[in-house]
């Protein structure tokens, strides 16, 4: 079967979620070792085969100058190149850092801030290099995992949604929770793909598969305010795990200008 | 033999995280060890000041997507230490059988698909599955069994978003609980036939006198408790920098965690079998002992057998909680905000999780504090990667790699968790020096 498709998992700045998915894929994990030959994945194999790859999975953001010369290696062994999950996507939770003093972070965290080598920002791979696809997710979900390496692999368009979490709710028969409990909720700005399992357990979606399509940013600010929520609360709830994609970066920016000057946006 | 031989691992495969290991022998005198982590780092508690307290378990939880429940359980123990309150039995049994749920599937994961194929001379578990296809799709769905748990109870496997400050968004019914309830029986065979299968690999023979740091509560440390040691440590989680220590090492520009006053220390299977087997579960017990473990295990390539065992309790553990549950009145104790400082343990797959947070009064975090248990063993890693150096100088420099890797692999380590706390500089290796 040397003719398999070759498929590689490359991490960078990241918890190493994204890529367990694979190996949580417990029902599907064997059959799709048998359809793709796994020839770079070192989380699971010692094994590495050289490339060019078909198909490479990058997990984790751009935080360091070695990494920013790294995505471009691979970059170049990669025939279709995707990225998975929020940090390859957005820049990860580790982006709070791009509105900060990332020196005065490293003295904070660490004894020796000499030894740190780092960026001062935490950026998607799209920053960096062309991607071919985009998979959301804080984590990404085993299922549009799966299909898009599918898809690929069969030369169509991987089918996943960009519409909103709201529909997935109304598809699973939630309640809404921000109508019927008052609980303010990200879900109608953020992408579904996650089962809407927020509103499933009674509390509100925080964005974690970042920007849907066309979002609404100004309009969910507004009715959190009706729920109670100040600006510094949306600032917070913007700045989650996806707060550098452009529409959460730049609705939290807007309600931050209006806690710095003590108003209301 | 004489000359100068350098081994070295730029990038460690089947752990969780960037790691290098290198190793330099002179005229077969050991020179240097090093075991180095170059994942990048990520500022969790910088980031975090400012942030209200309810945001602890999710934003920590991304520090690991291996074991985000560790550091869920252990942020809310802290911050329910903070602001003064108690959640009550039930809700608490809750989150020990969302743990034992983590426990199964990282263990299991690490037992059959990162550890095991180094036992049995195969690059990962993929290759191992063309020779013993039964055995992988076994521990496979034993895996799944625990991430069934983790789903039902926290919403999904990876980084669950039910657990809150206070206790959970939303507790289940006993009829939900109940359907975990057979494949929880069919695994705990399961669990039984992987302790007799990893008791028969062949083990170096490598005994270490460890000082074995590990909670301490009622039931087999997992969930919170005190924080207790085979030398007599014995304290509140709030005394934990009182105690332990990080200190700069110029040979390796590492942080490494140190007992004050005295040296390395051991958190994780072994350290907790050796101080808790009295409060195993008797199956597990007899298991253990019929694997040929004794109540103390210093081996810690033998840590593959204590895993088994520890998956084996978490299943009992769990059908136990399963068991006994009548759903809490309500999902979550309402508790008031306000200034304070609190600290909260529990114990990673990989071992013991320290959190600390101080709180101004809106329940603001003012200052964080982390402590992975990969970055506690670190020293013990490389102490163990000398023993074992040692005892395998005689081996050519490709078996000698393999089985110095399988040492650190013995710890599980979980590199994402112990970088936002430590970072080494990679010294690129020069051969031939």
């Amino acid at each position: 079967m040397a003719d398999r498709p070759k498929l590689g998992v490359f991490k960078f700045a990241s918890c190493d979620g994204c890529q367990l998915s694979l190996l949580d894929a417990e029902d599907e994990l064997l059959a799709v070792t048998e359809v793709v030959q796994v020839a770079n994945f070192l989380e699971a194999s010692r094994e590495v085969i050289a490339g060019p790859y078909d198909v490479s999975l990058v997990e984790g953001s751009i935080t360091t100058p070695h990494d920013a010369a790294r995505i471009h290696e691979v970059r170049a062994e990669s025939n279709f190149l995707v990225t998975i999950g929020a940090c390859a996507t957005a820049g990860g939770i580790q982006a709070l850092r791009n509105w900060k003093d990332v020196d005065e972070f490293t003295r904070y965290v660490y004894a020796h801030p000499e030894y740190i080598d780092t960026l001062q920002t935490s950026t998607a791979i799209s920053d960096h290099v062309p991607v071919d696809f985009e998979l959301r997710g804080c984590p990404i979900s085993k299922a549009q995992l799966i299909e898009v390496v599918a898809a690929l692999l069969q030369g169509r368009k991987p089918n996943i949604p960009t519409y909103s979490v709201c529909v997935e709710c109304k598809r699973a028969g939630n309640p809404c929770v921000m109508v019927a409990h008052g609980t303010p909720c990200l879900g109608p700005v953020t992408q579904a793909g996650c089962g809407a399992i927020c509103p499933a357990y009674n509390r509100g979606c925080y964005g974690c598969f970042g920007p849907m399509e066309s979002p609404n940013t100004k309009s969910i600010g507004a009715w959190w305010k009706e729920l109670g929520v100040d600006d510094q609360g949306l600032v917070d709830a913007f700045r989650g795990f996806n707060a550098w994609s452009p529409a959460f970066r730049e609705a939290s920016n807007r309600h931050e200008v209006f806690v710095e000057i003590g108003g209301t946006g | 033999m004489s000359g100068t031989r350098e081994v070295a691992v730029d990038y460690l495969a089947r752990v969780e995280g960037e790691g290098a290991m290198r190793v330099k022998v002179v005229d077969d005198q050991i020179e240097d060890v090093e075991f180095s982590i170059f994942e990048p780092p990520r500022f969790f508690e910088a980031f975090m000041l400012g942030r209200p307290y309810t945001d602890a378990p999710d934003i920590t939880a991304r520090i690991c997507g291996i074991c985000p429940i560790a550091y869920q359980v252990s942020s809310v123990n802290a911050m329910e230490d903070a602001l003064e309150f108690d959640v009550g039995e039930q809700l608490t049994a809750l989150r020990r059988l969302i743990y034992c749920g983590e426990w199964i599937e990282s263990h299991v994961l690490h037992v059959y698909l990162l550890h095991a194929p180094d036992f049995l001379g195969y690059e990962s578990a993929i290759h191992m599955a063309a020779d013993h296809r039964e055995i992988v799709e076994r521990g496979l769905r034993l895996k799944k069994a625990g991430n069934a748990i983790v789903t039902l109870l926290g919403g999904r496997e990876i980084h669950p978003i039910n657990l809150r400050v206070g206790g959970f968004h939303r507790v289940p019914t006993k009829k939900e609980l109940d359907s975990l309830i057979p494949e929880l029986e069919w695994g705990r065979d399961a669990a039984k036939e992987t302790i007799r299968w990893v008791s028969g690999f062949s083990f170096p023979k490598v005994e270490e006198e460890y000082e074995f740091v590990a909670i301490s509560q009622d039931g087999y440390p997992m969930n919170t408790g005190r924080i207790i040691s085979n030398r007599g440590i014995d304290i509140a989680p709030a005394e934990f920098n009182d105690y332990f220590t990080e200190e700069h090492v110029a040979r390796s520009n590492a942080l490494h965690s140190r007992v004050r006053g005295r040296g390395a220390y051991l958190v994780g299977p072994l350290a907790r079998y050796s101080l808790a087997f009295e409060k195993l579960t008797p199956a597990a017990r007899d298991l253990a002992l019929e694997a040929g473990l004794g109540p103390i295990c210093n081996n810690p390539f033998k840590s593959i057998i204590v895993r088994s065992v520890e998956t084996l309790y978490a299943i009992e553990e769990a059908l136990r909680i399963i068991d006994e549950y009548e759903a809490p009145k309500q999902s979550s104790v309402p508790h008031e905000v306000k200034a304070g400082e609190g600290s909260g343990v529990s114990e990673a797959p990989r071992g013991l999780l320290y959190h600390r947070y101080r709180l101004d009064d809106e329940g603001r975090i003012t200052d964080a504090q982390i402590t992975p248990p990969t970055a506690q063993n670190q020293l013990s890693i490389e102490s163990d990667l000398r023993v074992v150096l040692e005892q395998n100088l005689e081996l050519p420099d490709d078996d000698l790699s393999w089985v110095l890797e399988q040492s650190i692999r013995n710890y599980d380590p979980c590199i994402s968790c112990a970088t936002h706390f430590l970072k080494l500089t990679v010294e690129r290796v020069t051969t031939g020096g």
